[in-house]
């Protein structure tokens, strides 16, 4: 085994649990995010990280946020 | 040879399983290790998803990986965002994970530990799985739309608003019974009373820390958060020790349902980043901590089982709920066995994140499986206490009395052996001062995790550490579902008196938000109030209602599934959501058709009776006061009131189901309402 394969794979591991834990508490992946505007909106400004929280945060909770109903 | 190979382990797992199962049904008179448990639940879950599932995926939902997901379809990069499945996996597991599968299996253990965890097993492989999975299929099929678009589009409208009903109705005694499980664990408990207080500070310093010092830092706050609240179960345990403190944190039932009331209507009104935001990070991450740990004590702790396999409360003659097995134990695990509420997380957030429509098995049928495994766990955490403790623990005093003494005296007469002694030292283990009254299911399952942790790290008082641990990472999550719910609902109510007074409408205005919170919390709290002031204890009355309409849901959600294979023309496969529809319709109106109208257990059998006292002058145990006898008379009438609706709200989904039915058979050609084909191969990710 060698040292640079596993610690490329704990660092996936990481970022994979980093991810469902934002995705748990309804923040959506920056970086996604981020390459979705830059390809699909050219025009619009890219939000920072700690904007786009912000975003993530109140869209959770508006409008009854994401619980579904009817 | 690899399908050799492949078979043989699917027969060994079957072997296992059945050997297991055997143990656990065959062994009478001696106590068997919970692993057996553990192991059989496992094996059952394993096939069940191997071949059940698989079966549902490929032959009645059709899912078709070669077909394009709304994910890639309308990809925002925010709400539909094609993503890992093993991420949406954990997302769907944390959005349906709650209270219900914790509590549910806690109160059915009355009857023993087989009847339950026979209905998780079952009712979790043909019902609940199912519901998740096939509503899950069905959404990614629509645009990921959520339960109600799609009853609207294949039931009709009218079908759309009753679901709406359902679902407002559905929340408001959620939202009620779980505040008074709370209630019921922080009565006459300054430790646990004072640790979830803390619980508010905590939160405002988080949110205030995620909006201004370090925007959207969540590892860091939620750490921060961690460290604060596991001070707080420490200082909590010194407020408990010094009198004057202590009395300043101890609460009878009434009041603590005044303080929810009032705490549920501030976070309504308070904006989300300051204190509900927060509390959602921390309470979400820590219920995955601990069902984690909870499962890892259970592996190395192996504990006994000390509750027998069956007791002869099958005959409902029991003090934690009324009624018997048949249709009782089917509404009292409702939430890990089959549970309405997710079938709005199955058609909310979930669908417009799979990028292929065949890890909706999963995701769907695989989430609903670990939920079940939570509430496995939870019967094996009240069945490793000593039956005794138990019985003390859930029932009123109404009938054991209101010291150990007395309740050792009549537990003792029904058979399970306890001392006074033994209930008096548990309470001490677990720091307070009692363990009678506490019904609801958290304290019980608390104090059989303290003890399964406990076995695994002892250490000198570390028992009333983990007991008010596990007592705060209950009220912790029960808390944040107020909070949600209160607002989810508060956007409900808005939205239905937007209808008549048009400025209530828009949720950002001041009137609106005050007035909306106000009688979404007037309606809960009522519930709640009463529940909290009910001399037989409340949760014995007010579960069954909530069991009725979460299975009330479930029914709804299922039927909408058999309305569409119908349509689709896949008629021999209609038992599938068939079978769990009318399974769910039969308990829900047996059991609410037996509180309308049992003499013993029914609502309006009891108003009359505590009327006719009232008229005579006379005052019926245990009213001390003709008010007390009043409230138990509007207590009951309530209840039955709500028991019809609910029935109504079945048959009518009954009534719609079968129209649709009939109409989707009368035409000649599938008549589905789903979105046209797109290849996957034809979208650019």
């Amino acid at each position: 085994m060698d040292i640079g394969a596993v610690k490329s794979a704990l660092r996936h591991f990481w970022r994979q649990a980093v991810r469902t834990a934002r995705l748990a508490i309804g923040v959506a992946d920056y970086d996604t995010y981020v390459l979705h505007l830059r390809r699909n909106h050219p025009e619009q400004p890219i939000p920072s990280y700690e904007e786009f929280f912000a975003l993530c945060q109140q869209r959770r909770y508006a409008n009854g946020g994401n619980r579904g109903c009817c | 040879m690899n399908s050799l190979a492949g078979k043989l382990i699917w027969v060994a797992i079957a072997v296992v399983g059945a050997i297991c199962l055997g143990v656990i049904a065959l062994e009478r008179g001696e106590s068997i290790n919970a692993i057996w448990l553990v192991v059989a639940a496992l094996c059952v879950f394993s096939i069940g998803y191997r071949f059940y599932s698989k079966f549902i995926a490929e032959k009645v939902l059709r899912l078709d990986p070669t077909r394009a997901t709304p994910a890639l379809l309308r990809n925002d990069g925010l709400d539909y965002v094609p993503t890992d499945k093993w991420i949406v996996y954990g997302h769907h597991f944390a959005a349906i994970a709650g209270a219900g599968p914790l509590v549910g299996p806690v109160l059915a253990a009355q009857m023993g530990y087989l009847p339950g965890t026979m209905w998780i097993l079952v009712g979790v492989i043909f019902a609940g799985a199912v519901q998740d999975f096939m509503i899950l299929g069905l959404s990614l099929r629509r645009d990921g739309r959520s339960l109600g678009h799609m009853l609207r589009a294949e039931l009709g409208d009218i079908a759309g608003v009753v679901c709406m009903f359902g679902i407002l109705t559905l929340m408001m005694i959620v939202l009620a019974v779980l505040a008074l499980v709370v209630v019921k664990a922080l009565a006459i408990s300054p430790w646990g009373t004072f640790t979830v207080a803390c619980t508010i500070p905590i939160a405002l310093l988080m949110g205030v820390y995620l909006r201004f010092l370090r925007p959207g830092r969540v590892l860091e706050v939620s750490i921060l958060g961690l460290v604060l609240l596991i001070v707080s179960i420490w200082l909590g345990g010194k407020v408990a020790a010094d009198p004057a403190m202590a009395a300043l944190f101890t609460f009878k039932p009434a009041q603590l349902a005044w303080l929810l009331i009032g705490y549920g209507f501030v976070a309504s009104v308070l904006p989300v980043w300051l204190l509900l935001a927060p509390r959602d990070y921390l309470s979400t991450f820590l219920k995955i901590g601990t069902v984690a740990l909870l499962a890892v004590a259970i592996l190395f702790a192996a504990p006994m089982m000390q509750m027998p396999a069956v007791t002869k409360f099958i005959d409902g003659t029991g003090p934690v709920f009324q009624g018997n097995l048949f249709p009782f134990l089917f509404i009292t695990i409702a939430c890990g066995a089959v549970s309405g509420w997710h079938s709005m997380i199955s058609s909310g957030t979930t669908p417009k994140l799979l990028r292929n429509e065949g890890e909706a098995r999963m995701v769907g049928y695989g989430g609903m499986l670990t939920e079940a495994f939570v509430a496995i766990m939870a019967m094996i955490a009240a069945s490793i206490l000593q039956p005794g403790v138990y019985f003390a623990m859930n029932s009123p005093a109404a009938l054991v009395g209101a010291d150990v003494q007395s309740a050792a005296a009549a537990i003792s007469q029904w058979g399970f052996i306890v001392t006074p002694d033994v209930l008096t030292q548990t309470a001490k283990d677990i720091g307070e001062s009692t363990i009678l009254g506490r019904a609801g299911g958290a304290p019980t399952l608390a104090v059989g995790m303290a003890q399964l942790i406990h076995g695994v790290m002892p250490g000198e008082g570390m028992m009333a550490f983990w007991y008010h641990y596990a007592i705060l990472f209950e009220a912790l999550f029960i808390l944040t579902t107020v909070d949600a719910g209160t607002r989810v609902a508060r956007f409900m109510i808005q939205e239905l008196a937007g209808l008549a007074v048009p400025a209530l409408k828009r949720t950002e205005s001041w009137a609106g938000n005050l007035v909306g919170s106000g009688v979404c919390v007037a309606l809960w709290g009522y519930v709640l109030y009463q529940g909290a002031v009910d001399p037989l204890g409340g949760i014995n009355t007010l579960w069954p209602l909530f069991g009725i309409a979460n299975q009330m849901l479930a029914a709804i959600a299922l039927t909408l599934c058999l309305v569409v294979v119908i349509k689709k023309k896949l008629d021999r496969y209609a038992w599938v959501p068939g079978l769990p529809a009318a399974w769910l319709v039969i308990c829900t109106l047996t059991a609410a058709y037996i509180k309308l109208t049992d003499p013993k257990i029914g609502f309006p059998a009891g108003a009359a009776k505590y009327a006719d006292a009232l008229a005579q002058g006379k005052l019926l145990a245990p009213a001390k006061s003709p008010e007390e006898m009043q409230r138990i008379i509007t207590n009951n009438q309530v209840d039955a009131a709500l028991t019809a609706l609910f029935m109504l709200l079945v048959v009518a989904t009954v009534i719609f189901g079968v129209r649709a039915i009939f109409k989707a058979r009368a035409v000649p050609q599938p008549s589905v309402n789903e979105e046209p084909y797109v290849a996957l191969a034809s979208v650019s990710t």
